[in-house]
């Protein structure tokens, strides 16, 4: 039995898997205390299932658990990460480098600090949304302070290499900063090999909730940071109010079954994803965004080349998916991650960001290649620009009169 | 099972049932990110509509003027790190009896060149007008003075602070974490420029919070990145905490009044049994929240007492739970001229909804008891 809409959105967000919910539940009843009090049993129970949980997720990434700070998610997390390395090594430089397809946490972070004097180089990337690596080392400045280069792109899944930007930072002494939030239970992370000194976590794109994230922040070599959130104290001084129990006892929970059941689950899905992609070969002046090698197998990005993107969600209102990132899927402009590998605006509009999860199923995938099938036959049925094309025209010679 | 009595609700309270109930289907089915545009997505931004018309009907203020926050820590610190970074530097004054989480902040803002300065307040915790008056014609550009303390209980005339305030034409911000659920807060009435509201003060989950802002003062955002809340606060909302907090502040507005003659009348039984003991009860002649009581006794040891008072079954506090984790003694305390010596000793207990009468009798026993055990186990040490 189908349910509808179909979810194919787990970029955007995943739902809490069961098991986890199993987990918080019980949090949210009797065990009910505050974490910092120090003074009944109500406390120290909250504090252990805290600290339980912070051994789970430094376990998923090869992390000491002292170096898990919590955090309300991952847009925080990318906040206090950079503003808070920017602002403590101030002394040693003003130049940030990241890249133009980072999240919007990442880019409006930055430019926040250019606003406050910091200087900034937003990286180009490739056709296939990888970065190169020669240029990423010519990017860098003697006064370069903080690197920041995503894991997992959020539209088209890619895999930056991360390992060995992390040993080119180290080597210069650079302080690199990793947003995982798409990485998690998708790609193994051992923080122990890579040279990475913050990086960021989110516990509602990993099957636990939403408003609970984490940030690494390395021991050794250490790392400093400004906190960017005052006030008890709470995390080392690092980020201050009080822990949501329930929230973190979920991302634990969440962070342990990834570690335990990603190495199988990621197979299945991939078979998925490949089942989807075959499902669409048939199909005329379709284009995959971004590199297919290196990409987590949970994303799927295509662009349907003369269907516009707007009436093509609307056709396909039975499956759930994004045509750009969730974040700023509320804006009309094309998706600035595709913009940054060269796509034109029309393909752009024209994309739909399928990601496959824990809960996908080949009956589901079966539906969206059908729907897909129907609809865009249909819409291009409709389009001038179509009919044009199959009249053998070349666009991009014809002559558009202003209006 | 051995249950203790729960008399710390000033530092967390249990969820109410209704609410738990409510957030349970974000949990679950209705897992949408609110910035998706197909269906899971709608269905969790109507929810977050709805619970904004919530939290605004509870406190007198309009739905649009409610910045959802992780919890009150932030909505504090996005208060005073937020305006402060739309203004050149200048005067900050908060009151010298501030939760860390307005006090930090503020001390933060002397490296961005700002003065700071710790409004008075007298032997019973309240402001000391004089030194108001005194600061006010320093100009100040920034003034947050917390509505009910979180320790002592006592409450500031907020309403006649905010007129002149707004006369001297400063922003005043007053963080109503602790009075929220327990007195009247209307943002209207109040007539304040931002207030600080927290979740799981009143039977909502921890990890919800809010601003409440007059759309005058201009912010920046301490997080950044993807634009929620009119881009005052970045980040996949919390749906679940958020859909809770909507309704304990509807549960909380509706049992306000009832609750505040049953809780003030149990914790006036509990101070006249404590002063039976000796007890000093501090901020007794000033307006209280019904909940709250802070006391002391000579030569005993808050920590100590309260260790003992958990393990005969009543949880309560030996400071704010926030700071409970360093010694120093209360800064509440000795805000009030009270000397640090009787402020280690000193014990806050906070009553809620499900407190019955019957725990009182049995924490005033079980309290003398200790205090009677622990003056004779000093008696022979010295």
């Amino acid at each position: 039995m189908l349910k509808f809409p179909i979810y194919l959105d787990y970029s955007a967000t995943t739902p809490v898997d069961p098991r986890v919910a199993e987990k918080m539940i019980p949090w949210l009843t009797e065990q009910f205390g505050n974490p910092a009090s120090r003074s009944h049993a109500f406390g120290w129970d909250a504090e252990k299932a805290v600290e339980d949980a912070r051994g789970e997720v430094a376990a998923l990434v090869g992390a000491d658990p002292r170096e898990i700070i919590w955090t309300s998610g991952a847009t925080e997390s990318n906040n206090l990460a950079i503003k808070g390395a920017a602002q403590f090594y101030k002394g040693k430089g003003k130049h940030i480098l990241t890249v133009k397809t980072e999240h919007k946490a990442v880019l409006d972070t930055v430019r926040e600090l250019e606003r406050l004097g910091f200087e900034a180089t937003y990286l180009d990337v490739q056709e296939d949304g990888l970065i190169d690596i020669e240029q990423f080392k010519a990017a860098l400045r003697p006064d370069t302070i903080v690197v920041s280069v995503m894991m997992v792109n959020n539209e088209i899944g890619v895999i930056q290499p991360i390992a060995e930007i992390g040993e080119i930072c180290r080597d210069k002494g650079i302080v690199f900063h990793v947003d995982a939030a798409q990485a998690t239970g998708k790609v193994a992370i051992d923080l122990k090999e890579l040279k990475v000194d913050l990086m960021s976590f989110s516990a509602h794109k990993t099957y636990g909730p939403k408003g609970m994230g984490a940030l690494y922040v390395r021991r050794k070599p250490r790392v400093r940071l400004e906190a960017q959130m005052h006030g008890g104290g709470h995390e080392r001084g690092l980020r201050s109010g009080t822990l949501a129990t329930h929230q973190i006892v979920g991302m634990g929970e969440a962070f342990r079954l990834a570690r335990l059941e990603m190495g199988a689950e990621n197979e299945r899905i991939r078979m998925l994803r490949d089942r989807l992609l075959d499902g669409f070969k048939d199909m005329e002046a379709v284009y995959v965004n971004g590199d297919l090698e290196h990409r987590v197998p949970h994303n799927l990005n295509i662009s349907f080349a003369y269907v516009e993107g707007e009436s093509l969600i609307m056709a396909i209102k039975d499956v759930a998916v994004s045509s750009g990132s969730a974040c700023t899927s509320a804006s009309l402009e094309p998706s600035y991650v595709l913009r940054a590998l060269g796509r034109n605006d029309e393909l752009a509009h024209s994309s739909i960001r399928f990601t496959i999860g824990r809960f996908t199923t080949v009956e589901e995938i079966d539906f969206a290649i059908d729907l897909l099938h129907k609809r865009i036959g249909k819409l291009r049925e409709l389009s001038p620009l179509w009919e044009m094309v199959q009249e053998g025209i070349d666009l991009d010679t014809v002559q558009w009169a202003a209006h | 099972m051995f249950a203790p009595a729960y008399l710390d609700w000033n530092a967390t309270s249990p969820l109410a049932p209704e609410v738990r109930e409510a957030m349970l289907p974000w949990l679950g089915e209705r897992f949408g990110n609110a910035s998706s545009r197909h269906e899971y997505g709608r269905q969790a931004r109507a929810a977050i509509d709805e619970a904004r018309e919530r939290v605004a009907a509870a406190v007198g203020a309009h739905p649009t003027e409610v910045v959802f926050t992780s919890g009150g820590s932030e909505a504090n610190n996005l208060f005073i790190k937020g305006a402060a970074a739309c203004m050149k530097p200048g005067l900050v004054a908060i009151s010298a009896i501030e939760h860390p989480c307005v006090r930090e902040p503020a001390k933060q803002l002397r490296r961005a060149g700002w003065d700071v300065v710790e409004l008075a307040v007298d032997t019973a915790g309240r402001i000391d007008r004089n030194h108001w008056q005194a600061v006010l014609e320093r100009r100040p550009k920034l003034l947050s003075v917390m509505f009910a303390n979180n320790e002592s209980g006592v409450l500031q005339p907020i309403a006649e602070l905010a007129s002149e305030a707004r006369e001297a034409r400063v922003w005043l911000h007053t963080d109503a974490v602790q009075a929220l659920g327990k007195i009247e807060v209307d943002f209207r009435a109040l007539g304040v420029h931002a207030m600080t509201l927290s979740s799981h003060k009143i039977g909502g989950p921890i990890g919800a919070g809010a601003l409440v802002l007059d759309k005058r003062v201009e912010l920046a955002p301490l997080i950044a990145g993807g634009g929620q809340e009119r881009g005052l606060r970045s980040g996949t909302e919390n749906v679940a905490a958020i859909v809770g907090f909507g309704v304990a502040c509807q549960l909380a507005a509706a049992r306000a009044e009832d609750e505040h003659h049953r809780l003030s009348a149990l914790r006036d039984r509990l101070e006249i049994l404590l002063a039976e003991t000796g007890t000093r009860i501090f901020s007794r002649e000033a307006e209280r929240l019904p909940n709250t009581s802070f006391f002391a006794v000579d030569g005993i040891d808050g920590e100590t007492l309260v260790g003992k008072l958990d393990r005969a079954g009543f949880a309560c506090a030996s400071g704010s739970a926030c700071s409970s984790a360093n010694p120093e003694p209360s800064h509440t305390l000795t805000a009030m001229g009270v000397d640090e010596t009787l402020a280690r000793n000193a014990v806050r207990v906070s009553l809620g909804p499900t407190t019955t009468a019957d725990d009182i009798e049995r924490f005033a026993e079980t309290f003398a008891r200790q205090v009677k055990e622990l003056k004779e186990l000093a008696a022979v040490a010295a």
